[in-house]
């Protein structure tokens, strides 16, 4: 290719990387003001100079901003952080999902992390008494990452594996056995009955940082694996075949990137409870907006998927006062009819 | 579209079905197939045997021949008081609930042409279930003897029956799918699933006990008043479905066919499904969504009798027996106060599972 062709094929991509990477900072901007939003509403609804004062302030002698600055650092801001680190890892594992299942309504709360996790929380609660969302985080974690391989590895049995209801239906199956099982602990076990119903409904609230430091490093690790083999799950979307031929290692790329949904989805959920279509509706507006090159959608389903997290989340602070909406609750109410057009709109196709 | 061709089991192939005798009378006709009615009868006996050993096993075991006697009226005072006023109730509403979801299943199945197309799954038992936690929750304790009885029951059927229309409507698309009826079942399902949720995370923890054993299907404490109405309702319906659909036997032939039978077929396939509907929302008014029962029991029944499709009235029994069967197991061999829908969920889970799995490795590359 000589100087000049070049030339022009550089300047025919850059309009369009230009409007991603614009896209891209326009996302940023609105996550921005959605904390900002997030940090603001709630019980004590606070003004933009009191969420500032609360965020930078030294201490102060005033006891009325001392109180502001206590709500805003151990309330508000770790339940918008966490927000925001399981928004990303649920659009980033929700997009990934897609990419390597070529199915468009994989979610990863489909995997049967939701009823995996709820099944490992009341079982330690009933056997080791465990209280504290902290000590049960682990335990969440890896029945999450078990029952999504165990998923994932039966949809991907057979010759049929590509139809797009397998996922669906083998998470609904091994989810509502898990879920029978769970009932059964936690009807025999008033306290894990108890931990159940709260963890259950997808809440970022009241979980501090204690718990946010290990869910961000599993989300981080996540992230990694998940952008290193972005650009083999381009490939994959041609097809096995065609990605074998083009020298992708179909194996290793297919393990990655369930090792990295594993993480991000297991992480997630361990954190804040099933939060189920989040991931399926930010991969397809984020497709919407950028096309099918999973080295772009995947960030901007990441993107979106925080921002629209944090919008539920703030929503369900507001809509039942004095109560509080769950964001699981919330975002199951958007992500259902969301799914359901799709549906209807004939996305759904056998791949 | 080939999706649901795909996952459902087919009709035999017509050079290689044996051609089997038929019977006419009158304006009806229908294939006589003398193994189908064998196995029915055979499994009938056996669920007639579990029913009477089910009421037998209890603090007070009663043995089997005075069971049948009791049952027959000529039993002894004490018998007839354990049997008919504390026993009675829950068996037969294991009998109802099962036969309820059997034929319910058997029909959806039919319609959507797909195993998996059963009431769990779309969203009907879920619907119930929401709209009566909905009521456990907002009435609260205080209520607790209106919940038990009829409010609850008659809140269930009206959920149950809203989530079956509204699936229905938001699935039709210039006709019926079966792969998009499921999948519009699914997002309903999950809707339902998260309102229920909540509703929980909100209520009072004496309530969410109560609700959550109720939500996982339960025979525990029936009375009468709540057997008495699963009852007929169930009979009643029963009726309707064996009119109107012993003339039409192939609901399972697809829109493209019911457009060239004609509308009254049409209309009857409505009606069958209503019914479908109906009998899973009284199925769930009597012992709460018992999940799988109405999933697995046509399937099974299916192949006992070697049917291309799930036979109504060999679905029926099936589902009875699954049903008091995994009651026995819950009351016998379990941990005390485990319900019914425990075992069911046990054995479904699994068993939708193996269905998936099945369909996957006798697909080609394509599907």
């Amino acid at each position: 290719m000589n100087a000049t062709a070049e030339r022009t094929a550089t300047q025919r991509m850059t309009p369009i990387r230009g409007r991603r990477v614009g896209g891209l900072a326009v996302l940023g901007a609105v996550l921005v003001t959605a904390a900002a939003v997030s940090l603001a509403v709630g019980a004590r609804a606070l003004t933009p100079a009191e969420v500032w004062h609360g965020l930078f302030a030294a201490p102060d002698p005033d006891q009325r901003l001392t109180e502001i600055r206590l709500i805003v650092r151990t309330v508000r801001v770790p339940r918008t952080v966490l927000a925001i680190v399981a928004g990303v890892a649920l659009g980033v594992g929700g997009a990934l999902i897609q990419g390597h299942t070529r199915n468009p309504i994989a979610d990863t709360g489909l995997l049967g992390v939701n009823a995996g996790a709820s099944f490992a929380v009341v079982t330690v609660t009933a056997v080791f008494g465990l209280s504290g969302p902290f000590q049960y985080l682990w335990f969440a974690f890896l029945g999450a990452a078990l029952a999504g391989v165990v998923v994932f590895g039966l949809a991907s049995l057979g010759r049929g594996a590509g139809h797009p209801l397998t996922l669906a239906l083998a998470g609904q199956g091994v989810a509502v056995f898990l879920a029978a099982m769970t009932t059964a602990v936690a009807l025999s076990d008033q306290k894990s009955l108890n931990a159940l119903r709260f963890w259950n409904a997808g809440s970022v609230a009241g979980v501090g940082f204690d718990v946010i430091g290990p869910v961000s490093a599993f989300v981080a690790a996540g992230l990694l694996l998940a952008f290193v083999t972005l650009p083999a799950v381009n490939l994959l979307n041609l097809g096995e075949d065609v990605a074998r031929g083009l020298g992708v290692d179909v194996a290793l790329s297919r393990t990655l990137g369930i090792a990295a949904i594993t993480l991000l989805a297991g992480a997630a959920t361990a954190a804040c409870g099933p939060i189920a279509f989040l991931g399926l509706m930010v991969a397809h507006l984020a497709r919407s907006l950028t096309g099918p090159d999973y080295r772009w959608l995947v960030p901007y389903a990441g993107l979106l998927g925080a921002i629209v997290l944090l919008l539920c989340d703030s929503v369900g602070r507001l809509v039942v006062r004095p109560g509080e909406l769950d964001a699981g609750v919330l975002v199951a109410l958007a992500g259902a009819p969301f799914f359901a057009a799709l549906v209807w709109l004939g996305k759904v196709r056998n791949t | 579209m080939s999706g649901a061709k795909a996952l459902r089991s087919g009709p035999p192939d017509a050079a290689t079905a044996p051609v089997l005798p038929g019977v006419r009378l009158g304006p009806v006709s229908f294939v006589w197939r003398p193994w189908q009615v064998l196995v029915t009868l055979l499994l009938a006996a056996v669920t007639f045997l579990l029913f009477c050993v089910s009421i037998g096993v209890g603090d007070f075991p009663i043995a089997l021949p005075r069971v049948v006697a009791t049952l027959l009226g000529r039993g002894e005072r004490i018998d007839e008081f354990v049997i008919t006023d504390l026993r009675l109730p829950r068996a037969l509403a294991g009998l109802v609930v099962g036969v309820a979801l059997g034929v319910s299943g058997a029909i959806t199945q039919s319609v959507a042409r797909n195993p998996l197309a059963s009431p769990d799954i779309l969203g009907i038992t879920g619907g119930a279930g929401a709209t009566a936690v909905f009521l456990v929750t907002v009435s609260g304790g205080a209520s607790a003897a209106v919940m038990n009885t009829v409010g609850l029951s008659a809140a269930a059927l009206a959920g149950g029956l809203g989530t079956g229309l509204l699936v229905y409507f938001l699935a039709w698309r210039r006709g019926i799918e079966g792969l998009r009826l499921i999948l519009i079942g699914l997002s309903v399902s999950a809707v339902m699933e998260a309102v229920t949720t909540w509703l929980l995370t909100t209520a009072d923890i004496r309530d969410v006990a109560q609700a959550q054993a109720w939500l996982i299907g339960s025979l525990d404490n029936r009375s009468w008043d709540e057997v008495r109405l699963a009852l007929w309702g169930t009979v009643v319906l029963l009726a309707v479905v064996a009119a109107t659909a012993f003339p039409f036997r192939p609901l399972h032939l697809g829109d493209d066919v019911a457009a060239g039978l004609g509308v009254r077929f049409a209309a009857v396939r409505a009606v069958v499904l209503l019914c479908a509907v109906l009998l899973a929302g009284v199925a769930v008014s009597a012992a709460g969504p018992v999940p799988f029962v109405a999933l697995v029991a046509p399937q099974v029944a299916m192949r006992l009798t070697r049917c291309p499709t799930p036979p109504l009235a060999a679905s029926a029994v099936t589902g009875a027996l699954l049903l008091l069967g995994s009651d026995l197991v819950a009351r016998t061999a379990l941990p005390v106060g485990l319900p019914v829908g425990v075992v069911t969920a046990a054995i479904g889970g699994p068993f939708l599972v193996h269905l998936l799995v099945r369909a996957n490795l006798r697909r080609d590359g394509t599907a």
